[in-house]
């Protein structure tokens, strides 16, 4: 079967070339034939690499220790799911998974070629390139079908044990959903300026695979948060360690490409930037894999440090070559239409958003890349921690919070001072007496600067909350209004309903800029979170916040996988018992590494959060860390709003019954309205 | 003509100007209080504050405080060593500086603000402003040039078209006016 596995990868590489050169000479050509088989052998890549990675999951469930990749990463008593994500846990596999899900792409794009067959016979090309690329990184340095040298061993290292958990199980699948979906927008971009493509319709499938890529990494990023907080033990969700941050680099700019796209769409502006933010977004996800597996910059969960790296500098340097090359040949095509009235408009907020995110992605690059800078000019190494990123990040993410509250509600072209006043009025007095209130519940943000953070986040999202829901109420009302008369659609939701159904887009993305807040409130609670550790005996007690946890009994356990020691709490409240915790720590038999199992009691207001740290081995006795982490079920119930705001926004809209004239379409397609639109 | 448009853009611009006036205002009344306000804080806020501010060296590359290893010798002697030196009575700066001799630079979880270190903390401001610089430029010279184009155009005539043109419009407004 390994055999079998590294045919597969050889003959998918071997496709990956005839589809590229077959399909530039098909172009230069104009060979429709010759373009079909390219497209067909584009079609086989698929076929290969599914046969590839069937082989390596194959072997992890048969324990096929006589590979390499399966011996570090498996062992017997491993759990099945656990065997299926051995695909992606180790450097090699995660590679072939890489390839497989480009492979996957690649087929999506090529079998709806009928889209726009110049097009998709560019992109395809495109898209070729960097399937040889990968193809060549999993059959020459990161080959995952390598034999075990010597004698096979009776059973693997095992999965390392941090990996054990569901999460985990879905959080990389989703994040390489993200990364490499963004190469499909970047192949369709990249084609658009080299075939000088006329119209508009290639940014129209560029947003929509962008956005599809941005799902799945919006998606990655929380899960794989998620995990942090519930695995890693440590209390938080984001270390900005250099990991996080390179999945944090394409979101950024791939949210900026969001935004300013629609000032392209509406007004034929920002044409030049919005294919520079396409190219960058999928050249920070490659450039953000390179950091993770190249060893490059020092991270708690990178691969393991290999040769691959000079491998990826020559790829982003050809790809990079690339877009400059085609850019200044073609920058011509890329002309705007408009241009920019007035400051207070929809266009400039838009402009400004954008600016901020990619001063967010700068800071976040530098911070993560100066310890190597450092190390090059001075000779010293430094850290570049938390403490950094948030002083820098947080006044970025305040400006882009107000932004987004004010933003939507700006008309294209120009904005008067009195449209201002009535937009903003009752959300700004809404703002205001929020903050008031913070104040008479106690916050004091004048006492110390994560207060005052704290405090002007909870506003900002009571400011765009209030737009928001205004929006919607203004809509819905008006809609009822044409309908008034009518038992079933007179009312306010049912005019809500046909609001968002009629602009998905725009009404989607408000629900997006709902979850932003949600989750905003959520990282404003960080600066109240209080935590403690104490040695606890039977019956001894520990007090946190409003919670006493008493020590009702400790437990040792042993499972084929792992032994395991654990606490059991009774948590009180106001003198009643409310709930028993199992805080419990594993010890993974194959690898021979400890984990935590950390007990967690979530309600919206905070999660109490325990960690069994260890024991003392005089007595026996476990030694509990107690969290007490206010507002974290808000980051997680802000990322589902996000989630299914991208949905909505995927969804195309409601056609109106009556057809447009063609006169009257291209006049409403000139027409620049006042207020509006996405 | 150009100069009722004028009066107009400067009767549009006051209030706006005047409302980025009260905001700015309001912004910098909030900071000074926030910078009278800072005060000094506890043994166990300074704990916790001075132990994020360095980082484990056990090699996990973690928050001292956030160091999650299982029995991480190298941490619980950290949390000891500056749990001893804050009883001591030592100043942050004292105590940060006993622990950079101590254990190298890199025990720092954040540059200081000294030598090339200076340069990680000034990069993001200088690319932030001149960011924003640049873009209010950008925008002025974009808005300059779409007046002079607006004031040397020709003006449009009133025939049917554009009368369907203004009546399609008039209903765009109508129809997007919440």
């Amino acid at each position: 079967m390994p055999q079998l596995g590294s045919f597969s990868l050889l003959v998918g590489l071997a496709l990956s070339v005839y589809a590229f050169g077959a399909g530039l000479l098909a172009i230069f050509w104009d060979d429709d034939r010759l373009g079909e088989t390219a497209r067909r052998a584009g079609i086989g890549i698929f076929w290969a690499v599914t046969s590839a990675s069937a082989v390596l999951v194959w072997a992890a469930f048969h324990n096929d220790f006589s590979l390499a990749y399966i011996l570090h990463h498996s062992n017997r008593a491993l759990p099945g799911a656990y065997k299926f994500a051995a695909l992606w846990s180790g450097q090699e596999g995660s590679l072939l998974f890489w390839c497989w899900l480009l492979a996957c792409y690649g087929l999506i794009l090529r079998l709806r070629y009928k889209v726009d067959t110049r097009l998709v016979a560019h992109a395809s090309v495109v898209i070729s390139a960097v399937q040889i690329f990968f193809l060549l990184l999993v059959n020459v340095p990161a080959h995952p079908f390598a034999m075990t040298p010597g004698a096979i061993p009776a059973d693997g290292n095992g999965l390392n044990p941090l990996l054990q958990y569901p999460e985990m199980v879905i959080h990389p699948p989703m994040l390489y959903l993200g990364y490499v979906g963004m190469t499909v927008p970047f192949c369709f971009a990249l084609a658009a300026l080299i075939m000088r493509y006329p119209g508009e319709k290639w940014i129209h499938i560029t947003r929509r695979w962008t956005m599809v890529g941005w799902l799945f990494l919006t998606c990655g990023i929380f899960l794989g948060s998620y995990w942090a907080y519930r695995v890693l033990g440590w209390g938080g969700w984001w270390g900005w360690d250099p990991v996080e941050n390179a999945s944090l680099l394409p979101w950024l700019t791939g949210t900026a490409f969001l935004h300013s796209v629609m000032m392209q769409e509406k007004r034929g502006m920002m044409k030049v930037w919005n294919m520079w933010l396409i190219f960058s977004t999928f050249l920070l996800s490659i450039f953000g894999t390179f950091l993770t597996r190249s060893g490059v910059v020092s991270s708690v969960h990178a691969f393991a440090e290999s040769n691959i790296g000079p491998y990826f500098v020559i790829f982003l340097a050809i790809i990079f070559s690339a877009c400059v090359f085609f850019f200044v040949k073609n920058r011509s095509h890329l002309e705007s239409e408009h241009k920019l009235e007035s400051l207070v408009s929809r266009e400039s907020s838009f402009l400004f958003n954008n600016v901020l995110l990619l001063v967010a992605a700068f800071a976040v690059l530098w911070g993560t890349l100066f310890p190597v800078l450092s190390e090059w000019v001075t000779g010293h190494k430094v850290t570049v921690g938390p403490p950094f990123f948030n002083k820098v990040n947080i006044p970025i993410a305040l400006f882009l919070l107000l932004l987004t509250a004010v933003g939507p509600l700006l008309a294209w072209r120009k904005t008067s001072a009195e449209s201002l006043r009535r937009n903003f009025l009752v959300p700004g007095i809404i703002s205001l007496l929020s903050g008031v209130a913070l104040v008479a519940m106690g916050v004091r943000p004048w006492e110390d600067v994560s207060y005052f953070y704290s405090t002007v986040t909870i506003m900002l999202s009571v400011l765009v909350a209030s737009t928001v829901v205004s929006e919607f109420v203004r809509g819905g009302l008006v809609i009822a209004r044409h309908n008034q008369g009518n038992p079933w659609q007179g009312n306010i939701f049912y005019g809500m309903y046909i609001l968002t159904r009629r602009n998905m887009r725009r009404y989607g993305g408000y629900v997006v800029h709902f979850g932003v807040i949600v989750t905003m409130i959520g990282f404003a609670g960080v600066a109240f979170y209080q935590n403690t550790e104490k040695e606890l005996g039977f019956g001894d007690k520990l007090e946190i916040g409003h919670y006493t946890l008493v020590c009702r009994s400790y437990s040792q356990d042993d499972q084929p996988n792992y032994s395991s020691e654990r606490a059991i709490l009774d948590i009180y409240r106001g003198g009643k018992q409310i709930d028993t915790m199992y805080p419990e720590q594993r010890f993974y038999k194959a690898s021979g590494q400890p984990a935590t199992m950390v007990a967690n009691r979530s309600t919206m207001l905070e999660d109490l959060y325990l960690v069994y740290t260890g024991k003392n081995p005089e007595n026996g006795h476990p030694i509990i860390k107690a969290h007490l982490n206010p507002l974290v079920w808000w980051i997680w119930s802000g990322a589902h709003f996000i989630l299914v705001g991208t949905l909505i926004a995927l969804i195309p809209n409601l056609q109106s019954k009556k057809k447009k004239t063609a006169r009257e379409a291209a006049i409403e397609a000139a027409v620049p309205v006042a207020a509006g639109g996405d | 003509m150009s100069s009722r448009m004028g009066s107009q853009m400067t009767a549009t611009v006051t209030p706006l100007r005047r409302i980025a006036a009260r905001w700015g205002i309001l912004l910098m009344l909030a900071s000074a209080l926030l910078l009278m306000g800072a005060s000094g804080d506890t043994t166990g806020q300074r704990f916790d504050r001075l132990g994020h501010n360095l980082m484990c060296t056990c090699g996990c590359s973690q928050i001292l405080l956030e160091c999650n290893h299982v029995g991480c010798a190298v941490s619980e002697q950290m949390r000891k060593e500056l749990k001893d030196a804050l009883a001591s009575g030592q100043s942050d700066d004292v105590i940060l500086a006993g622990f950079v001799t101590k254990y190298g630079p890199t025990v720092l979880s954040a540059p200081t603000t000294t030598g090339f270190n200076r340069v990680a903390w000034i990069m993001p401001v200088v690319i932030f402003l001149a960011a924003i610089g640049g873009l209010v430029w950008v925008v002025r010279v974009w808005q300059r040039r779409s007046r002079a184009q607006l004031a040397t155009a020709t003006p449009v005539g009133t025939g049917a078209g554009d009368e369907e043109l203004n009546e399609f419009r008039r209903r765009a407004r109508e129809e997007t006016e919440l």
